[in-house]
């Protein structure tokens, strides 16, 4: 089962998605989030207590990168946790996302 | 299907690949080489690393990924097949068997046997590399150079890339992810083949939100990949998604050719495609002009995109439709696993077709039941019950494997302990489709095995004193199993030297397990291996030493409900015959009643019921149209008050060969019983089995026929016996006078 989480923490709207974020909850986040994306000039979405994250995942990122640009919205993912971040450095999406990402030093040894 | 669901899948089908793999070795041991075997002995393997990869088991992969190294080459007749290397790829089969047991248990992390896991690997590598040296191989680069330009491209220009890389270019189809396949998996496969230099994922095609389809794939990847594996190898990395991409794989220094067929098969535009390539490294920036220059040079229109036609001169003729049909049959092997129970689609369709006649059964009692007639109710009712009856037995049926399946593990067995021995043993199976309750198929395993190894230890004489004896050089041992009334029937019988009564009662006398001066049959001689006394490891050894262990294998098979018996002819050989009802939850009952107690008694195991009318007992013992029957008083037996002088009946019970009579007071009729276990205060009562509800809701209790008659028996004997001693000794007397 895949929640979102809302918080504000001075000014700033942060949504959290926890549980799998698979094909199981695809159709379900894509809307949701979507949602969530018109409805917030500026916007921040934690990755932090993802747990499974396949390409359905990258895909609904990318989609949501574009549409903010497209909608002139500002939209920032955080907190990438563990099964997100592997998976973007495998596709190598890191810099097409373009959001910062904590790496924590004991995973990867002396790459940036 | 969540993952666990898939983990067990991969269980099972990996158990049921190790199966066919353990077959088809001892097939080619006995038979002889066979390309179909081979072929099966490598598709096994191939699937059980195939299926592991998508679970990402390293230790599984990595150790099948050198065994089908090894088959491949056999395959390929690049190596034959000898008896030693059937022997290692056997083990092989073990080990792979306890690491799917690991991955069963979630312990996969561990090595369950890592001694062994280096001996293998040293014993495969040896061979693998044995095939190095021969001219047989030539280097990998140079054969795929060979089979990657079609002859037509070959004569334009030969010129090579530079990179050192192979180039991977993966269009996933759209529906992939629906198709519960992720690239991602691949993408982390391929990872462990080498290393992903580079990676570029495409996201051109996705679209903005409103025609976005969240499990529609819309990735692309082109990758650069550094690897020492064989382009098959790099190929069958993609076998499971291949037929549902567009696939590109360019070894290391490919031809400029091979780049630009991938630029123009491929949906992106030219420019674009250079730009990555560019980036990847792949090609250099000459390179690369030299590429844009011989497209445009191409004649127009470029072939439809995504056409296979350049693909197939690019990636060397894999055994696609073979790949497919092979995934289709695992996936639909997964789909019935999910429950993990294998049922004939008969059965089934025959237990639905039962159930639609009960429905309208029940139509049909309803309709009569507002009619108010009472003939058409009873009519209703009997069509009712029947019917109840027959989906008993088709759910039943439901439950009931072939023995084939404890049988299947013998083969490999008999093989390995008769090289220990170094006896040569023939097994014959026969019967192997009879079927039995599942339940017991696991409790029958340990039993049997340990029935067989002493068949094969101690029954079965060496080539030399078999020829001596004058038998054959090579011994049989035979597993069979049948149907008997309302029994499963199974036997294990070698043709060995069988066992020596004399010395068996001698042991017997030792051991003070019968008196002195008892006269006993052979079958009563033969049952003494069976007693615990028998087990001790000072049982002599050329008496066969068949009583090691014994008696744990006649306790395990009355816990069953079953018997064991011997039969033996010393010199020629020895059976073991195992009788075990045939299910343990429903019989078809006898009822009948003594006093106001109601009794059941196994419907298959009546044969007739008499009338007992004034005849008095002697001896424990009937006149039954000239035969002399056994027989007890289930009123003495429970001690039930006296009769109140009605007729008696009496039940004439077979189990076996054997037969006794019960007496009771009322004959009630047939029912169906369905068995509730007793607690443990009846455990000791073995003339017990069970109890039953009946209609009215009172309780029965369910006879063991086997007890009741051997109790019969032995008390007619014992009335008999001493008879004998009264008659003789009345004729002494007489003699006397």
């Amino acid at each position: 089962m895949t929640v979102i989480n809302s918080r504000e923490e001075t000014g700033r709207y942060i949504f959290e998605i926890a549980g799998e974020f698979n094909i199981y909850s695809a159709v379900q986040l894509k809307d949701e989030l979507l949602g969530l994306l018109g409805s917030h000039k500026q916007l921040e979405i934690d990755l932090g207590a993802v747990e499974d994250f396949d390409s359905t995942g990258v895909q609904i990122l990318l989609l949501l990168k574009r549409e903010a640009q497209r909608q002139g919205r500002s939209l920032t993912f955080i907190q990438h946790s563990p099964a997100v971040r592997e998976v973007l450095d495998l596709l190598n999406l890191v810099a097409e996302l373009g959001d910062p990402m904590v790496i924590p030093l004991d995973a990867r040894g002396g790459r940036p | 299907m969540n993952l666990d669901q898939a983990r067990g899948a991969l269980v099972q089908e990996a158990r049921e690949l190790l199966v066919d793999m353990e077959d088809a070795l001892l097939e080619i041991e006995s038979d002889g080489y066979n390309a179909e075997r081979v072929n099966a002995i490598f598709r096994a393997a191939h699937t059980i690393k195939g299926s592991a990869g998508l679970f990402g088991l390293e230790s599984l992969i990595n150790f099948t990924h050198v065994v089908e190294s090894l088959l491949d080459q056999v395959r390929n007749g690049e190596k034959s097949l000898d008896g030693s290397m059937l022997s290692l790829l056997l083990t092989c089969g073990d080990y792979i068997g306890s690491l799917i047991t690991a991955v069963e248990d979630r312990s996969e992390a561990i090595d369950p046997n890592p001694e062994l896991r280096a001996h293998l690997i040293s014993q495969l590598n040896e061979y693998l590399e044995q095939g190095v040296e021969p001219v047989v191989e030539p280097l990998p680069e140079q054969t795929q150079l060979s089979q990657v330009p079609s002859g037509k491209v070959d004569v334009l220009t030969g010129e090579e890339v530079g990179s050192d890389l192979w180039h991977i270019s993966l269009r996933p189809n759209s529906d992939v992810l629906r198709n519960g396949i992720d690239p991602l998996s691949f993408l982390r496969y391929l990872s462990k083949l080498g290393r992903i230099v580079y990676l570029h994922t495409l996201t051109d095609t996705l679209p903005l939100a409103e025609g976005f389809d969240a499990e529609s794939n819309y990735l692309g990847f082109e990758i650069e990949f550094e690897s020492q594996a064989s382009k098959q190898e790099v190929e069958d990395a993609f076998e499971f998604i291949r037929e549902d991409s567009q696939l590109l794989i360019l070894p290391p220094h490919s031809k400029i050719e091979a780049y630009l067929n991938l630029i123009v098969s491929l949906p992106e535009s030219p420019r674009k495609l250079g730009e990555i390539l560019l980036k990847s490294g792949a090609l250099t920036a000459h390179e690369l002009q030299r590429v844009l220059a011989l497209q445009s040079a191409a004649p127009q229109p470029a072939p439809p995109l995504g056409t296979l036609l350049v693909e197939e001169q690019l990636v060397a003729p894999p055994l696609v439709s073979a790949a497919l049909s092979k995934q289709k049959q695992a996936d639909d092997k997964r789909g019935h696993e999910q429950v993990f129970i294998k049922v004939e689609v008969g059965k089934l369709d025959e237990l639905i077709n039962l159930v639609g006649e009960l429905v309208i059964a029940g139509a049909a009692a309803s309709l009569s039941l507002r009619q108010g007639s009472p003939a058409a109710m009873s009519e209703a009712n009997e069509a009712v019950a029947t019917l109840v009856e027959h989906i008993r037995d088709a759910s039943l049926s439901l439950r009931m494997v072939a023995i084939g399946e404890v049988f299947q593990r013998f083969p490999r067995v008999v093989r390995d302990i008769s090289k220990e021995l170094d006896k040569d043993i023939e097994l014959l199976i026969t019967g192997a489709d009879t079927e039995l309750d599942k339940s017991m198929v696991e409790k029958l395993a340990d039993p049997l095995m340990h029935i067989v190894r002493n068949a094969m230890d101690h029954g079965i004489e060496r080539s030399a004193d078999r020829l001596l004896a004058g038998k054959t050089q090579r011994g049989t041992l035979r597993l069979n199993a049948y149907h008997e009334s309302g029994s499963i029937v199974i036997e294990v019988t070698d043709d060995g030297r069988g066992l020596d009564r004399s010395r068996i009662l001698a042991k017997a006398l030792e051991k003070g397990l019968v008196p002195p001066d008892q006269v006993l049959s052979d079958s009563e001689v033969f049952r003494l291996i069976f007693e615990a006394g028998f087990s001790t490891a000072e049982a002599v050894t050329n008496l066969s030493g068949r009583g090691v262990g014994m008696d744990v294998v006649r306790s395990n098979i009355e816990k069953l409900r079953g018997e064991v018996e011997v039969l033996s002819v010393f010199g020629q050989g020895t059976t073991v015959r195992i009788r075990l009802p045939l299910t343990l939850a429903i019989i078809d009952g006898f009822q009948v009643r003594v006093a106001d107690e109601a009794f059941v008694l196994p419907l298959d195991q009546v044969v007739e019921c008499v009338d007992l009318g004034q005849q008095q007992d002697l001896h424990d013992l009937l006149n039954l149209r000239g035969e002399p029957l056994p027989y007890v008083r289930l009123r003495s037996l429970f001690g039930l008050p006296p009769s109140d002088g009605t007729r008696e009946s009496l039940v004439v019970l077979q189990f076996g060969s054997n037969r006794a009579g019960v007496v009771v007071d009322q004959l009630v009729g047939e029912l169906q019983a369905v068995i509730k276990p007793l607690g443990q205060i009846f455990a000791q009562n073995k003339v017990l089995s069970g109890s039953t509800i009946l209609g009215d809701g009172s309780v029965a209790l369910i006879l063991d026929v086997a007890h009741l008659i051997q109790r019969a028996s032995a008390a007619a004997e014992n009335s008999v016996s001493a008879n004998l001693r009264r008659a003789d000794g009345s004729a002494a007397v007489a003699r006397t006078q």
